[in-house]
């Protein structure tokens, strides 16, 4: 038997026919692939959501569903969930130690989602400036650091909110948020949104103005007078950014607890604070939901992980009869080779050199496929985590 | 060289039956054998190399009783003494005419791929004519050089006993008479016996014997009259 004569003549015929070659080795290596890459995406996805809800205590949220008050609290990604008021937020804080840090992430600014919240939150999360500093008054912004690297924002440029709704001439106008610092990356959703304070979001929801003054406004500027409140017309200029020279003129209209926010992050003082914050909140005529993060993701995992049996599964089963379909060609295409089989037999060729000549090709397609299927795997933890982010939020 | 002997065969399962009272070959000797079709040319000349095994009957090669060696034993016999050309070629078509020639090399233990060998066939490739073609896949040549290239491959081990099969069959008569010297020529270099089956009787001119079969008999087979085939009766 001359084995390395059989390793020849099979690398020739495998390269003569790269067409089938790579069509054995791809349906193999794909039923190798699909199920072990189904386990990759999910284990970067319970990972990069696991990590973050970890290191959030509790979250506050109006009555809804539980996930949503994550996604919307800790990954930015869902900002229609119903609101709750600063009022009610406030009300959890049982004791000085517990912190309260609000969050209202509902405006975007082309796609990058506009968070407003205190200053608590970046010491929450131990985020810090790498230029220029946090903001300081009403109207400032500070940015992630991959979204200021993508989009080249640097402190001193400006951000302007998208209005919600491009035909609703009656609703809130853009805001130009001025640029103070970009963060320091954390590797989670705040490298892509724009943190402004909460007061500022409360801008952009019409709730607090700024327009020029009226004091010695003519009666055709008045459309109702209502003493307290007076409605002006469009010729009373409305300010769409805070400056220096209008801050002064920026007010509110009604009482700051009855505004709205989308969630607070409660990071009780001690154990026994967490322990009755919970407990208040489980009774549900409460209204508002008081949720563990992690628990949730827990909940979430574990359906996630049933589907994920479940394809894998199927995949396996699919994998199995593509191996079978692949496996049959393999034979087939060694029965149309029988006359080459037939010939190099006349020329002298032991059988169990031919047996070997066989091995090695129905071997190196299986090697093949599963270097193929361990390089897409390769690729696929590699860009996982990114497609995972790009997906969930962050 | 070739002792032959009371050599029976039929097919399985054919009504075609081969019967070669006696044939001897001397050393060096070239004999060319010739006959009507379905006399059982091709059919002596797998006897001989032991491709097949005839049902009784005696056949000698190279100073070895070809049909009583087990399998292996007849392939690393064919291999090392037998340089076999085909009617049909016989050529893979996944190697280029130089991995075509030098395929003795490659299925065999018995023989080492050096460069000798590899001289060899370049050489062997020139004197064709093919030279020039030694990269190029079997389907880009024509049938005439295709027929040379499986000539290449049954010289190319510098075998003790050629056999070929109209190894002139698909060419014109310029090449005919040049493969025929180039056999010639090899075998005597070689110091070889060649033996050549061809229907073509202008080519047997230099030739040192001419052997002519007569037809075989036809008839329908009676299971009881056939002796039992042996094991691997057909390799």
């Amino acid at each position: 038997m001359n084995l390395g004569g059989a390793f020849y003549l099979g690398l020739r015929y495998l390269k003569r026919r790269p067409l089938k070659t790579f069509l054995l080795a791809g349906s193999i290596g794909l039923a190798f692939f699909l199920p072990a890459a189904i386990g990759v995406v999910v284990k970067s996805a319970e990972t990069h959501l696991r990590s973050r809800a970890d290191t959030t205590p509790l979250l506050l949220g109006a009555p809804g569903s539980p996930l949503e008050l994550v996604f919307n609290a800790l990954y930015y990604s869902k900002p229609g969930i119903t609101r709750f008021t600063m009022g009610e937020a406030s009300a959890a804080r049982l004791d000085n130690q517990t912190r309260i840090i609000p969050i209202y992430a509902r405006y975007h600014s082309q796609g990058a989602r506009i968070v407003g919240t205190t200053l608590d939150y970046f010491r929450f999360r131990n985020l810090g400036v790498v230029e220029g500093q946090f903001m300081t008054r009403l109207g400032d912004c500070v940015v992630g650091a991959k979204l200021a690297r993508e989009k080249g924002i640097k402190p001193g440029d400006h951000v302007i909110s998208s209005p919600e709704a491009m035909f609703d001439i009656a609703g809130v106008y853009p805001l130009k948020m001025r640029v103070t610092g970009v963060l320091a990356s954390n590797g989670g959703p705040d490298d892509s949104a724009i943190f402004t304070d909460l007061k500022t979001t409360w801008v952009i929801e019409g709730l607090a103005h700024g327009h020029e003054k009226v004091k010695d406004a003519q009666a055709s500027e008045i459309l109702k007078d209502e003493g307290d409140n007076v409605v002006f017309n469009a010729s009373v200029l409305e300010y769409n950014e805070v400056t220096e020279e209008n801050i002064g003129s920026f007010h509110f209209h009604g009482d700051p607890d009855t505004f709205p926010i989308t969630a607070a992050i409660v990071a009780p003082g001690s154990e026994k604070t967490r322990t009755i914050l919970l407990g208040r909140y489980q009774d549900a005529e409460k209204g508002n939901q008081l949720i563990v993060p992690s628990a949730v993701m827990d909940d979430l995992f574990a359906t996630v992980f049933q589907v994920r049996n479940i394809v894998v599964a199927a995949l396996a089963l699919v994998g199995i009869a593509a191996f079978v379909i692949a496996w049959l060609v393999f034979l087939l295409s060694n029965r149309l080779r029988e006359k080459e089989f037939h010939s190099l037999r006349q020329i002298g060729a032991d059988p169990v050199s031919l047996r070997f000549l066989v091995a090695f090709e129905g071997g190196f397609v299986l090697c093949a496929s599963l270097a193929l299927a361990a390089l897409l795997l390769i690729l696929l933890q590699a860009m996982a985590p990114l497609a995972v982010k790009s997906l969930v939020g962050g | 060289m070739i002792a032959c002997r009371d050599l029976q065969f039929r097919y399985p399962g054919e009504s075609f039956s081969f019967h070669l009272p006696s044939l001897e070959v001397a050393e060096r000797e070239t004999v060319a054998v010739v006959g009507p079709s379905g006399c059982g040319k091709t059919t002596l000349l797998r006897l001989i190399s032991g491709i097949l095994l005839p049902q009784s009957g005696d056949v000698r090669a190279g100073g070895e009783a070809v049909n009583r060696l087990g399998q292996k034993a007849r392939q690393r016999f064919r291999i090392r003494t037998i340089g076999l050309v085909f009617q049909e070629f016989e050529l893979l078509d996944y190697l280029t005419v130089r991995d075509n020639i030098l395929l003795p090399y490659r299925i065999s233990s018995a023989l080492n791929i050096d460069g000798e060998a590899r001289e060899r066939a370049g050489a062997l490739a020139e004197g064709t004519g093919i030279g020039a073609y030694l990269k190029r896949y079997p389907h880009e040549l024509s049938q005439g050089e295709r027929q040379r290239v499986a000539l290449c491959r049954a010289l190319v081990t510098r075998p003790k006993l050629i056999l070929a099969d109209e190894p002139t069959g698909s060419l014109d008569p310029d090449n005919q008479e040049r493969i025929i010297a180039l056999m010639r020529q090899q075998a005597a270099e070689a110091g070889a016996t060649l033996v050549m089956v061809t229907h073509d009787h202008s080519i047997l001119e230099g030739f040192d014997r001419t052997v002519e079969l007569p037809k075989m008999l036809i008839h329908e087979p009676q299971p009881d009259q056939i002796p039992p085939a042996r094991e691997g009766g057909v390799a």
